[in-house]
């Protein structure tokens, strides 16, 4: 089916265009420049919710699609389109990015035109790389999301933020070009700048490995995976919350889908040879940056080092298809892993959203993110102190909410790929409310630890109204995650089938 | 041997510039201080007349005046890069000289001569206009980066230049005569007939091709002949860097052009290591090195881009070495881009510099996002487009370097050059670092003059308009190099 109005192409520049106009509208009025972004976001909302109302779910084939001459000489179009794994994804950016505007509101007394219009332009360019089908689009638009994540954490963000913003910079940077080398490769082996063409171009094992660990340098980067995580826990600490909110919530998924748009397809053989180094990369993430993470004791940095084990589900969920697809009697195992790893996804991006909103909710008041300055929160902020277990609870993965459903999708996958995979990715059942809970016990519980905490004020309108639509989201997606699985599966299923053919 | 005045019509461009120099040349003398302003405007307008003189010419190839002088696509269009290039850079002197006693008739008529020069180099169809042009180039530059007379790195850097020019001057004249002696020809497509006849003596060719390229290094500051760029950038008023550090690279691309693929391309690319394509590959990845790691170290903006012209001089040659329609269109798309963003970057220093203030440290730039956060945001566009990164053009100019480079099977050459490109960005980062992270050491605003504000949200948006629809240029690129 295709649109009879260019749907994405609007999704993807109401935001950039309100955000160059929010940033003209300067600082006299901040009031203005705010609405108007809240407007924009809302807007962009709503119109990316036509993408599923007209979505097909019958079929694997790319919808809303677009296609018009960009680079002539070069092949290169401007090809958008959407699937069942880039479309869910869309409406959790476009989602997001509406909460994060609400959640700048009052906090970002700096420049607030300048901040608001990068997150505007940020959400533009992040929906364009979802629905990016043409190989160069998809990279200008990789790319150009670096340009407002700098800004925002070098200039809104801690004491720190200089250091962290470019080691940001550089490590996606460095993983990306390596990127640009093997798309131009392949548009010289088939002619073609086409993700699609791609998929179905004919390559040689040595090309498909080369490929494949081009691929991996940019994607493993932005997941991140172990051991190229480490930019991860130093952007998050020091950017804004905002800015951590898009970072965990999206920027992370777009590695993730980068493996099943790019890597999964385009080298299927290499992904099969290969895959025992992404599923030990990601069982260390599930295990031992879970243990990391028990140590921290930055509030921040608890949370980015949980992204990272909770993201290990996710390529751990993609990866495992090889081996259950070379066993001769499993069938469904295959599709269930890559679903969890894309409910996991999702999941993750509300979750861990609404872990860094509920940080920045106790940062603004006590301007410390150290769990030692904390504890008896719940006395001074019981509202708060509500929403903060429930999230803490999702994030440890408690049946109901949406953080149970992904991670057990792919514990029983991995359990016909083989018994010892699931058992070391069971392992974060353990280790994720431990550390989760734990940090939740000293922050929330207990008596009233000091004057600071004595003196909070529960949480106001503005911020309720934000965590509350997390909660909702948490919740529906936990209790009934069906909606979501079939928009997925005509896509997935296409995925899997295409993957089990080699390609040599 | 007789003379048609018809041919002289080809030449009108050349002809109405050098018109123009005569007149405010002679005007100008007889302007008060208070009328310098009219002499500005002329030269502006010598340089629009020109550019419309350029483009109601016919473009079809054609050599003239006895093979001396050439009339083709790739002419035209370099013509109009280096004009436009030319007036921004103008646009940009003026509140700068006013502030410092400077704004004098001759800045402007010593400009107008080395575009002159670089016409002249661009349309040269034999060794010896080429060369005529290259030291009209060569002399105004000078005489340009010892603008201040009062400055002593100005002269210190004015006389470096001098000698270093000269001698690559000697390099190139010296590479011309063995050329001549192995091909007894002058003219480029006499040499290139006599070269794929294969009569020419081998051994003197090559050493005649070797000393030639010294001359192209030397003129676009290619590692190892790049001693003299970092000195004379740093040392020249800034809007001098401005014209000297972007308008001559097309008139060096232009010479390299006309000397390697149209009269040596007998030496070319399917030689291999044998003719230019391993030199240029030597230079270009010692360029693509120390220009982007020596840059990492400098606080001095005006070196620092020094350094980070001699990486995208790199570039430029790597888009050479690969040949062929899509190497030289990729090199040339490369050359236009890069002056356009170079005389941005040194434009917006010459509009932030004040009375008594060089804007030359990077921390002259701290909090400018504070001060002016539009001049702030075109700063931005410029620095990431000489870092290469989308959705800025220099993105696409490096994207098309590549795909050239590993259209010719030189993957390894692709991949070296985007692992510099990283490091490099490093320092652009810096730029951008304290434009935005840091607080301004003043408050005061910035004010620019209206001419200088509107050029520079030109330049800026440039980067932007071309990085969405690089085609448009892409395309007069490639129809350019395929009417060689």
């Amino acid at each position: 089916m295709s649109a009879d109005w260019p749907i994405l192409s609007a999704v993807i520049w109401l935001p950039v265009l309100g955000g160059l106009l929010v940033a003209f509208s300067g600082d006299k009025a901040p009031n203005v420049s705010r609405w108007l972004a809240l407007v924009v976001s809302v807007l962009t909302f709503l119109l990316s919710l036509l993408l599923y109302t007209g979505f097909d779910m019958n079929t694997a084939a790319m919808q809303f699609q677009e296609n018009i001459p960009w680079i002539e000489s070069f092949q290169v179009n401007y090809h958008l389109g959407v699937d069942g794994i880039s479309m869910p994804l869309i409406i959790l950016t476009t989602f997001i990015t509406i909460l994060v505007v609400i959640a700048g509101w009052q906090v970002i007394q700096y420049k607030p035109s300048q901040y608001m219009a990068a997150f505007l332009i940020m959400e533009g360019v992040m929906v364009g790389v979802f629905s990016a089908l043409d190989a160069m689009l998809f990279y200008v638009f990789w790319e150009a999301m670096l340009i407002p994540m700098f800004l925002i954490i070098g200039i809104w963000g801690g004491p720190n933020r200089v250091y962290a913003t470019i080691k940001f910079f550089l490590y996606t940077f460095l993983g990306s070009v390596f990127m640009l080398v093997a798309l131009i490769y392949m548009y010289f082996q088939s002619g073609s700048m086409s993700i699609l063409d791609f998929h179905t171009l004919k390559l040689g094992l040595t090309e498909q490995i080369l490929i494949f660990l081009a691929f991996l340098a940019a994607f493993a980067v932005k997941v991140p995976m172990w051991p190229v995580h480490t930019w991860l826990p130093d952007a998050h600490v020091e950017a804004p919350t905002g800015g951590s909110v898009i970072l965990a919530a999206i920027m992370l998924k777009i590695g993730g889908y980068g493996f099943l748009r790019f890597s999964l397809p385009i080298t299927p053989d290499a992904s099969k040879e290969l895959d025992w180094l992404i599923i030990a990369m990601s069982l260390i993430a599930v295990v031992y940056i879970g243990f990391v993470a028990l140590v921290q004791q930055d509030m921040k940095k608890l949370i980015a080092y949980s992204s990272i084990a909770h993201m290990g589900f996710v390529t751990l969920g993609f990866f495992i298809a090889f081996i259950i697809l070379a066993k001769p009697d499993v069938d469904s195992g295959v599709i269930l892993g890559m679903q969890g790893g894309m409910v996991q996804m999702v999941s993750h991006g509300f979750i861990s959203a609404a872990m860094f909103l509920c940080v920045g909710v106790l940062y603004d008041r006590m301007h410390s993110r150290e769990i030692a300055d904390y504890g008896g929160v719940v006395n001074t902020m019981p509202w708060f102190a509500a929403f903060m277990v429930f999230f803490a609870m999702a994030n440890a993965g408690l049946p109901g909410t949406s953080g149970f459903v992904g991670e057990f999708m792919v514990i029983v996958a991995s359990f016909k790929a083989d018994f010892w995979f699931a058992f070391l990715a069971a392992t974060t059942l353990i280790v994720g409310a431990a550390y989760t809970l734990w940090m939740v016990k000293r922050v929330v519980f207990g008596d009233i630890a000091n004057d600071n905490v004595a003196a909070l004020q529960d949480i106001n309108k503005r911020e309720a109204l934000v965590l509350t639509s997390l909660a909702i989201a948490v919740l529906v997606l936990g209790l009934w995650p069906e909606p979501l699985v079939q928009v997925m599966d005509a896509s997935i299923t296409n995925l899997v089938n295409h993957i089990a053919v080699p390609k040599l | 041997m007789d003379f048609n005045a018809s041919t002289l019509l080809f030449l009108l461009p050349e002809i109405v510039l050098l018109s123009a120099i005569a007149v405010i040349l002679v005007l100008d003398l007889f302007l008060d201080q208070s009328k310098r302003m009219f002499t500005y405007g002329l030269s502006l307008a010598a340089l629009v007349a020109t550019m419309a003189a350029v483009m109601l010419g016919d473009s079809s190839s054609r050599v003239v005046m006895h093979g001396a002088y050439v009339v083709d696509a790739m002419g035209s269009v370099l013509k109009m890069a280096l004009l436009s290039v030319g007036i921004f850079a103008f646009i940009y002197s003026r509140r700068y000289l006013a502030d410092r006693n400077l704004f004098k008739g001759e800045f402007y008529v010593l400009g107008l001569l080395a575009i002159l020069g670089m016409m002249i180099m661009v349309s040269a169809g034999s060794f010896l206009s080429l060369y005529l042009g290259l030291e009209l180039l060569a002399l105004s530059l000078y005489a340009l980066v010892a603008f201040d007379g009062d400055s002593k790195p100005g002269s210190e850097a004015a006389m470096k230049y001098f000698v270093l020019g000269a001698l690559a001057s000697g390099m190139l004249l010296y590479g011309i005569s063995m050329i001549y002696g192995a091909t007894g020809m002058l003219d480029f497509a006499g040499v290139a007939k006599v070269i794929a006849g294969g009569q020419a003596d081998q051994t003197v060719l090559t050493f005649g091709l070797v000393f030639v390229l010294i001359g192209i290094a030397f003129k676009f500051g290619a590692v190892p002949f790049h001693m003299w760029a970092p000195d004379v950038y740093q040392g020249a008023p800034v809007v001098v860097t401005a014209f000297l550090g972007s308008v001559p690279k097309i008139a060096a691309f232009a010479m390299a052009m006309r000397i390697l693929a149209e009269s040596m391309g007998g030496l070319g690319p399917e030689m291999g290591w044998q003719g230019w394509q391993g030199m240029l590959i030597i230079l270009a990845v010692l360029s693509l090195a120390l220009g982007n790691v020596v840059a990492l170290v400098q606080d001095n903006i005006k070196r620092m881009l020094a350094y980070s012209t001699i990486s995208h001089v790199g570039f430029i040659f790597l888009g050479l070495l690969a040949g062929g329609d899509k190497g030289y269109s990729a090199a040339m798309f490369y050359t236009i881009i890069y002056a356009l963003t170079a005389v941005g970057g040194f434009g917006l220093l010459a509009i932030i510099s004040r009375k008594g203030l060089e804007a030359e440290y990077l921390h002259d730039l701290k909090g400018l996002n504070k001060r002016s956060p539009w001049l702030a945001a075109m700063m931005l566009l410029i620095i990431f487009s000489m870092a290469g990164v989308p959705p800025t053009v220099g993105f696409f100019a490096k994207l098309f370097v590549l795909d050239a480079l590993v259209n010719a099977d030189l993957l390894w050459l692709a991949l070296v050059a985007v692992f510099f490109s990283v490091i490099g960005a490093f320092y652009y980062l810096r730029v951008i670092k304290v434009i935005y992270f840091d607080k301004p050491e003043s408050e005061e605003p910035i004010v620019a003059n209206a001419d200088a504000r509107l050029a520079i949200s030109v330049n800026g948006l440039a980067m932007l308009y071309y990085g969405i629809f690089p085609a448009s240029l892409l395309a007069v690129c490639q129809a350019a190099i395929a009417a060689l």
